[in-house]
């Protein structure tokens, strides 16, 4: 899933400007799960506008909703109308979900309320953790089964590197784990060390951002029209 | 993995706020949210004992203090109130275990909410009163009607001076 | 031969090679390099030229070369991974070659965040393993990474780092061995206080006769005080200097740490040379050259070998 996080209310504000009629927007997709974006922090983030707004004895109106998901153009039916009333849309979707909005609504302002930071999970409750690279070259087989793109603060693809103590990295020995540290103890564990010593040569990025934008076509997948 | 925040303790003693002055004829509107099993059976205890608390706070009773979302505690400010406490058993003695554990992470996220738009996270506050606790319940409430009193009206609600 | 530069030739005479190193100016302050340079001539074999070290914006380590060689000082040109990719490693290693560097060590580099410009984004297109192989390809096979033919002659004497003091410690062994089937010539470790887990990882690497199939260098930094002491022990990762060697650095009064920290230093070295497989000393005397000439005599470690 994607993960994000909202962005500093400050900044959120600063954005909105003198916006009278806000619409908020969240999503219930990946954001949802991890309480960046669903319909709670939708109730979450617009009693704080409101609030701050009151306080500076600011005119507001927010009016709240949450779709399915906001990256595919159905789920918009329903809050389209709602969108249109609206002097700006802050949409608390991932960057996808702002961008489809800005694609499907050309006249509506949207405005990003998350950074979108990686693809992860929740790692355990309340912890959101980095697990893909979205490299496009999956190595996890070489790997027993962790990403080193990802959750290496190098992306090396032959570690540890000399910052591996006791099993975290050294550019945040609290919070990241050294990726390398368990490719090892787990290839150790699977009897593969062997796979350790084998030199992974140079990456291809040219699957990855490095390549250019990287759309996939499927062709069996088209929309199919009818020739009059 | 995690590291946990550092959850602020409930009211610092001596509270430093208690150094102020009560802001002069400022009655404050309190939002009390008390756990079924404990603190709202003190506050019956207390009214039974005859024991006197200030007007000034208004008992919303849940299941658990687990059941309290920030969400709950945004909306109380939004609508006026000064002040809001969640009142759950005392820690271990919760009737379903952990769920005054939760309310107080989640008070500690509430401060930082309401600090973000400009309010003093000392409005919000966490404690933990046990049902044979009636004296405490009254006390709890006159300590925070009387750190409101000091804080003056909440910035959105000027008009209730 | 593989690069005819100096340090391949001390090694090659079997006699114990020596390196020093030096930190360019933050800026372009060409006389702090000679100053420095000038403590460290007929001192040392060569001289390691660190690259935007802690990932802090210094002069560069190609052009610091190039002003080594002109005063009559052999350079090891330093190269990390965070600042280029492999295009830009590749036309600067020409450069290197073409202004006379012989010697280079491929690093990963600091991460970022330790550094003056935090918030920049890193390169790591290649790692340190897979840039050794990709300068031993251009040296002995003179094609690029891409297969390419190189125009011209490349000779270059490379060297890799190896940290035997990181985790998880049965790692650093199968990642020496790796660094030599890269194809690395010689090894310069981290800054060695911990000397019984550095003993058991050379045991390791002699174990599988690696200590015969490249140049090992033992690193040492002499300490100037016990502040530096604790400094290195606690914020630089991968490295543990033992409770006793602070005690002793404790055990004296201030004026006399930074004598304490040499004779340190000293026994280090006279144990060191003594490990089998030690093929030099790399001496890393942090913003102390000038302190190099005494250093290395005091370690026995002079003359230093002549060739024609």
């Amino acid at each position: 899933m994607i993960i994000a996080e909202q962005k500093p209310l400050e900044e959120i504000r600063e954005m909105l400007g003198d916006a009278k009629k806000v619409m908020v927007l969240g999503c219930g997709a990946c954001v949802t799960i991890c309480f960046a974006g669903g319909s709670k922090e939708v109730g979450i983030l617009s009693s704080q506008l409101r609030i701050a707004a009151k306080k500076d004895g600011k005119e507001l109106e927010v009016i709240e909703d949450t779709i399915e998901r906001q990256c595919e153009n159905e789920f918009f039916e329903s809050v389209k109308d709602k969108m249109k009333e609206a002097d700006v849309v802050l949409s608390i979707a991932c960057g996808v979900g702002v961008q489809t909005i800005a694609e499907l609504f050309p006249d509506i302002i949207v405005l990003p309320g998350l950074n979108t930071t990686s693809f992860g999970r929740p790692k355990e409750p309340g912890v959101f953790a980095e697990y893909c690279g979205g490299c496009g070259d999956c190595i996890l087989d070489l790997t027993g089964g962790i990403c080193p793109i990802a959750r290496c603060s190098k992306s090396l693809l032959n570690g540890p590197c000399g910052g591996s103590e006791n099993g975290m990295c050294e550019v945040d020995p609290k919070t990241i784990q050294c990726a390398w540290h368990l490719i090892f103890e787990k290839l150790e564990k699977m009897g593969r060390l062997d796979q350790i010593e084998k030199i992974n040569p140079p990456k291809d990025w040219s699957n990855s951002m490095s390549g250019g934008v990287r759309n996939i076509v499927r062709e069996d997948l088209l929309e199919v029209k009818l020739e009059s | 993995m995690a590291e946990r925040a550092d959850l602020m303790s409930t009211v610092p003693d001596p509270d430093p706020l208690m150094e102020k002055e009560p802001v002069p004829g400022f009655e404050p509107l309190i939002v009390t949210i008390a756990c079924h099993y404990c603190s709202y059976a003190a506050a019956d205890l207390a009214g039974s004992m005859r024991l006197q608390y200030p007007p000034n706070i208004r008992i919303i009773r849940t299941p658990c203090t687990g059941k309290v979302d920030v969400l709950y505690i945004l909306k109380a400010f939004e609508e006026g109130a000064d002040g809001v406490y969640v009142a759950g058993c005392e820690e271990g003695g919760c009737h379903f275990d952990i769920g005054n554990l939760y309310a107080k992470q989640r008070i500690y996220y509430a401060k930082k909410l309401i600090q973000q738009v400009g309010l003093e996270p000392e409005r919000v506050e966490m404690f933990n009163i046990a049902a044979s606790a009636g004296p405490r319940f009254a006390e709890v409430a006159a300590l925070m009607t009387e750190r409101v009193k000091r804080l003056g009206p909440s910035p959105i609600n000027i008009k209730r001076i | 031969m593989k690069s005819n530069s100096n340090l391949e030739k001390v090694f090659a005479s079997g006699q114990l090679a020596v390196t020093g190193e030096l930190g360019p100016p933050k800026g372009t302050n060409i006389k702090v390099i000679e100053e420095k340079a000038k403590h460290l001539k007929g001192m040392v074999d060569a001289v390691n030229l660190t690259d935007n070290q802690t990932a802090i914006v210094r002069l560069s380590s190609i052009a610091s070369a190039k002003i080594l060689l002109d005063i009559g000082l052999e350079p090891v040109m330093q190269m990390v991974c965070r600042d280029r990719n492999r295009l830009a490693m590749q036309s600067d290693l020409f450069g290197a070659v073409a202004l006379g560097v012989r010697n280079m060590l491929c690093l990963s580099g600091d991460h970022q965040v330790f550094g003056n410009h935090p918030q920049a984004k890193n390169v790591y297109d290649i790692d340190s393993v897979q840039m050794i192989n990709m300068v031993k390809t251009m040296r002995d096979d003179g094609k690029l990474l891409s297969g390419d033919e190189i125009d011209g002659e490349f000779k270059m004497f490379i060297g890799a780092a190896e940290n035997p003091f990181g985790d998880p410690f049965a790692s650093r062994v199968p990642r020496l061995a790796k660094k030599i089937a890269a194809g690395v010539d010689f090894i310069q470790t981290q800054c060695i206080y911990d000397m019984e887990r550095f003993k058991k990882w050379m045991e390791g690497a002699r174990a599988r006769g690696l200590h015969e199939k490249c140049f090992i260098m033992a690193g040492v930094t002499p300490l100037k005080s016990v502040g530096m002491a604790n400094y290195m022990n606690n914020k630089v990762s991968g490295i543990s200097i033992p409770e006793d060697i602070i005690k002793r650095m404790k055990g004296v009064p201030k004026e006399q740490q930074a004598e304490e920290g040499i004779k340190i230093m000293v026994e280090q070295i006279d144990e060191l040379r003594k490990v089998e497989g030690i093929k030099g000393i790399h001496l890393m005397a942090i913003e102390w050259e000038h302190r190099v000439p005494e250093l290395v005599e005091r370690a026995g470690l002079l003359p230093r070998p002549k060739f024609d």
